[in-house]
Parts: C-alpha cells; sequence; structure tokens
C-alpha cells in the first residue's frame, strides 16, 4: 500500500472506489506525500470526489474533478487538467475511475503513458454485498470486461465488503474471504481491506493491510 | 453473506420488479432512473425476460399496453419530461382497464427542468397527467427498502383492481445506496381470463380497447371504474404516524421530503416544539380520514414538500380547513435542510408564518 505513485481504482458500479479513492488519498497526504485526486467518472453525475472537496482541500490534496459534477449538466466529461495526473510525475495520483466497463473507458487515453512510467497499482474495490459480484464468477466476469474496456489490467483486489451503516465486523470478515477466493481464482493478490474505523479494533483476527476509513457523510440529513 | 444486499433504490425497484414475475420491460434512459434500464438490460436476457429499449417514451409505454393487454406483468420507467410524454399512453391503459406498473424518478422541471431530485409531478401523478375520468394508484417509497416492498405492492394491486399503477420516487430515492432485505413473499395471481392470448373455446371475443363508439356505453364503463376506485379509496389507503399523539403542528410530507422531516421532529422537539409527523406512502388513495383525525388534536398542518406547493390542497381538503395549514418546499432539485423546517416551525409556533 501507498507505494506506488498512481494508483486507479475501478470495479463495479457502487462498489465503493469513489468512497476508498477518498480516503485512500487522505491517508497519502498524512504520510506527507503531494497528492492529487483524480475524478475520471463518465457515468454518473451523482455522489462524486466534489461530496468531499472541504476534507480533501484540508489536507491539501488537489482535487481534479469535471466542473459539471453534481450539477444539471448531464454529460461524460473530464477535466482537461487529468492529464496532469500521467504528466507531472513528482506528485501521487490517485484516480477514481466510473463504474463497470463503461466506466473504464475513460482511463485508455491515460493507459499508455501508465503503462510506460510502470509505478502504477490498478485495484479492484470489491464489495460482495452489491447484486453482480457476490459470486466469484459474477466477479471474475467483471474483471474481464472492466479490463477489456480500460485496456490496463488489474494489479490488486480491495475488500471494501460493506452494507453501508449496518455493517458489521462479521460482514468485514466474510468479504475478506470471498476476496481470497476471488484472489485465487483470479491471480491477483489482495491489496487491503477498507475498515471503518470503528470497526477496526474489535476485529482481532489478522487480516492483512488495512485501510481504516471514515464515513464520509453524503447528505446525513436525510 | 449475510441475506442484506447493498443497493441503489433504482436497482432495488428493478430486482423488486422481476421478482413480482415482470418479464416485460420497455424504456428509454433518463437521468435519473437510468440505472432501473441499465439493470433490465443486464438481467432480463438471462431469466428469459424481454428488455427493449424503445425509440422514444412513447413507444415504450404503447410496447407496455401491448404485453398489458396479454395479461403479462409489464413495467415502465422513467423521469419527469419522459413521464410527460407517456401520458397518453398512461390515460389509455387507465381507458383500456389494464394493470401495469409505471416508475418515476422525479427530477425538476418544468420543461427539460433538471436532473436533480424533486417532488413537481405530485400533481401529474394523481391529478392525471393524462386526459380522461381516471386515476393511478400512486406509491410513494421512502427508502431503498421501500422501493422494493412498493414495487411488489403496486403489481400487485395494478393486477387486483385491473388499473395502472405509478411508483413516484425521485432522483434522490434513485441514486441512494441501503442495505436491503428482498425476502419478499409469495407472488399473488390473478384471474386474467380476458387477456387477449386466446378465447379458451368461451364464447365471443377478448377486445381490450378504451374506445366506445356510444357515449352511453362509455359513460357506464366510467362509473363502473369509479365504483372500483371507491373500494380503493376504502381499503387500500396506506400512511406512516410519527410522533403525531402529542404533535401540536403535524408535519405531512412523503418520500424523500418526510426522511427531512424526521430528522426536523428530533431537532424540534429538543427545542420544545411538539411536531409529529403524518406520511402518506399512498398519494392516490390519500390518507384522508387518518388526517381529518389528526385535525380533531393538532393546532396546526405543514404540507413540506420539494415543490411550489401542490399536496399541500389535498391537506387542505383532507382536513376540510379546519385548521389552518402552512406549506414549506424547496425547489428545482434543491433538498431542504432540517434546521429550514425546524425554522418553519418556530415561526408557526410564534404566529409568525403566513397560511397558506
Amino acid at each position: 500500500m501507498f507505494g506506488k505513485r498512481v494508483t486507479v481504482f475501478m470495479g463495479h458500479y457502487g462498489s465503493g472506489k469513489t468512497f476508498v479513492a477518498v480516503n485512500y488519498a487522505l491517508a497519502l497526504a498524512k504520510l506527507g506525500r503531494k497528492v492529487g485526486i483524480y475524478d475520471l467518472d463518465i457515468v454518473n453525475p451523482y455522489f462524486r470526489t466534489v461530496d468531499a472537496e472541504a476534507i480533501l482541500k484540508a489536507e491539501g490534496i488537489e482535487l481534479i474533478v469535471s466542473p459539471y459534477a453534481e450539477t444539471n449538466v448531464d454529460i461524460p466529461a473530464m477535466n482537461a487538467r487529468s492529464y496532469k495526473m500521467v504528466d507531472d510525475r513528482d506528485s501521487y495520483a490517485v484516480a477514481d475511475i466510473g463504474g463497470d466497463d463503461r466506466g473504464a473507458l475513460a482511463l485508455g487515453r491515460f493507459r499508455d503513458k501508465i503503462v510506460e512510467e510502470n509505478n502504477y497499482d490498478a485495484l479492484l474495490v470489491l464489495n460482495p454485498y452489491r447484486p453482480e459480484t457476490r459470486t466469484v464468477e459474477g466477479t471474475l466476469e467483471i474483471i474481464k470486461e472492466i479490463e477489456t474496456a480500460g485496456k490496463l489490467p488489474f494489479t490488486g483486489i480491495v475488500n471494501n465488503a460493506n452494507l453501508g451503516d449496518e455493517t458489521t465486523t462479521v460482514d468485514v470478515l466474510k468479504g475478506l474471504e470471498f476476496a481470497r477466493r476471488v484472489s485465487e481464482e483470479s491471480g491477483l493478490p489482495l491489496a487491503f481491506t477498507s475498515v471503518r474505523k470503528d470497526l477496526r479494533n474489535l476485529i482481532k483476527e489478522e487480516i492483512g493491510e488495512v485501510l481504516t476509513v471514515e464515513p464520509v457523510k453524503y447528505g446525513n440529513w436525510i | 453473506m449475510s441475506e442484506k444486499v447493498l443497493l441503489k433504490g433504482n436497482e432495488a425497484l428493478a430486482e423488486a420488479a422481476i421478482m413480482a414475475g415482470c418479464r416485460h420491460y420497455f424504456g428509454y434512459p433518463i437521468t435519473p432512473q437510468t440505472e432501473v434500464a441499465a439493470y433490465m438490460s443486464r438481467r432480463m436476457p438471462k431469466i428469459g425476460g424481454t428488455f427493449l429499449q424503445a425509440e422514444s417514451e412513447i413507444a415504450a409505454i404503447n410496447m407496455v399496453i401491448g404485453a398489458a393487454s396479454c395479461g403479462k406483468r409489464a413495467m415502465t420507467s422513467s423521469s419527469s419530461p419522459g413521464i410527460s410524454l407517456k401520458s397518453e399512453g398512461i390515460s389509455y391503459l387507465a381507458g383500456c382497464e389494464l394493470p401495469a406498473l409505471i416508475v418515476n424518478v422525479q427530477r425538476g422541471g418544468p420543461g427539460l427542468g433538471g436532473i436533480q431530485p424533486s417532488q413537481s409531478d405530485y400533481w401529474q401523478a394523481v391529478k392525471g397527467g393524462g386526459h380522461g375520468d381516471y386515476h393511478l394508484i400512486v406509491l410513494a417509497p421512502a427508502s431503498v427498502q421501500e422501493m422494493v416492498s412498493m414495487t411488489f405492492k403496486g403489481f400487485d394491486l395494478a393486477d387486483k383492481y385491473r388499473v395502472p399503477a405509478m411508483i413516484l420516487a425521485d432522483g434522490t430515492l434513485g441514486q441512494m445506496m441501503e442495505p436491503v432485505s428482498l425476502d419478499l413473499g409469495e407472488v399473488k395471481e390473478y384471474d386474467k381470463s380476458w387477456a387477449t392470448t386466446g378465447t379458451d373455446n368461451h364464447e365471443g371475443r377478448n377486445i381490450v380497447n378504451s374506445l366506445s363508439l356510444s357515449p352511453a356505453q362509455l359513460e357506464e364503463w366510467n362509473i363502473s371504474r369509479y365504483e372500483r376506485y371507491r373500494i380503493i379509496e376504502r381499503d387500500e389507503v396506506m400512511y406512516e404516524e410519527y410522533m403525531t399523539d402529542d404533535a401540536e403542528i403535524c408535519i405531512v410530507a412523503f418520500g424523500i421530503a418526510a426522511r427531512i422531516a424526521k430528522n426536523a421532529i428530533t431537532e424540534a422537539r429538543k427545542k420544545g416544539i411538539k411536531a409529529g409527523l403524518l406520511r402518506p406512502i399512498t398519494l392516490y388513495p390519500f390518507p384522508k380520514k387518518p388526517l381529518a383525525k389528526i385535525a380533531e388534536r393538532a393546532k396546526a398542518f405543514l404540507s413540506l414538500e420539494l415543490n411550489m406547493g401542490q399536496m399541500v390542497d389535498d391537506v387542505k381538503l383532507a382536513i376540510g380547513c379546519k385548521k389552518p395549514v402552512y406549506f414549506y418546499g424547496r425547489t428545482g432539485g434543491v433538498l431542504m435542510r432540517p434546521e429550514e423546517v425546524v425554522d418553519t416551525l418556530e415561526k408557526i409556533g410564534k404566529g409568525e408564518a403566513q397560511e397558506w
């Protein structure tokens, strides 16, 4: 974790990519690194990195996002400054890619430079409580679809098993077991498990690398 | 894995429709309901169902008429401007006495409006939209779990009474993710011997039609349908009451606004304002009786809506204008914060607010 200059988060629609990417960027910044977070979501205009803008800014993280995110302009747009992700090799880049193969298409134009620099992780964010990644077979299918569209092979898996506010430690551990099975079948190593701060200390088992995450509240008054 | 899954409102609704036996989905993409179509496009081919992206909303609703005529559980989904386009077909469904489910994941209007959440199609849903004498059964979910249960219920009620039903959701409910249980129980089967799939050797033909050549006959059809509406109004009203027992001000809110209302009530009670909530779950039939009952003890009503004031008229009618009714709303895709609601409640308490 935190070793590579570029970390790309991809996965099934609604698997928690934005949530993990924001927390990963925050963790990198806390290590004193210069970080930019690149929101390359061309699928969904809702629940975007821009919701965490204040927290990101407070940690000195540069947010590169389409100015149309969370507005009424429903077009698949990317910020022109997104090229910094591959051109500015002095800072760390965390990329939040839209869901499924449709979202991964956005990665195509950066792919050659990412591969050429060869200092990246491409991580599958996996939540087995989402409908299409409940089985190993379903997950392998989605891995294949995303890799075909984004042309960037995955290098690891993130266990992001959760049921929103109702998540328990049991869910995290079951998710880990599932992620290990996907890892065996796909040959992709388990990169880390994302665990909510209040659950972290309740888990006594050895679960490998952990990214402790803070819930980023989207409209908690609803 | 635990029995719950983490679903977006739109996905939950689509899966519930499939579980309710819907195998015929006709749609056309529009934000913020596109996930319904996307989900159906992936699932329907795997279970032998039909997903069809029509050339337009008008085509899609007419395909629903076709499938429903054959006695099949059929649905279409859209968002506000798309529902306007479907309105002619919805009127035809009602005239043909066909059960079907129409889903509106509302966005801001009028016109092309915006893509952020709204409740400004209340009038369209409960007062027509299409032409002629008819009602839709209108269900207003307020959680992802209710997106599931109301979809299930919508198909059931539509079949039971041979009327089209509508889910009136909004962009927030469509997009938000919550853990849900998909344990829905048995799908009830209803007699569909009227379906245009053959006569089963009985005499005469099965005809599904909304055209009448005789005014007297058309009147008769309408009267007979309204007799069914009276039964629906008597038997199918659904609502939730929250802290209404001692409430001096009763908020009336549905869908996402009702969730904001609950948070506001918690804050208001900390300040000593006795507020409660009546949440209509069926917008047609509207919970008139429970509101009239609350009017016997509450001092005032506040209709809380994500529009410029639509349901508020029905609140006044339900209570026969016995108590003052106030309105607070945000529109255009803007959600209200609980603080704004508490502020309004305070003003009502001090007599500083203006009645609707």
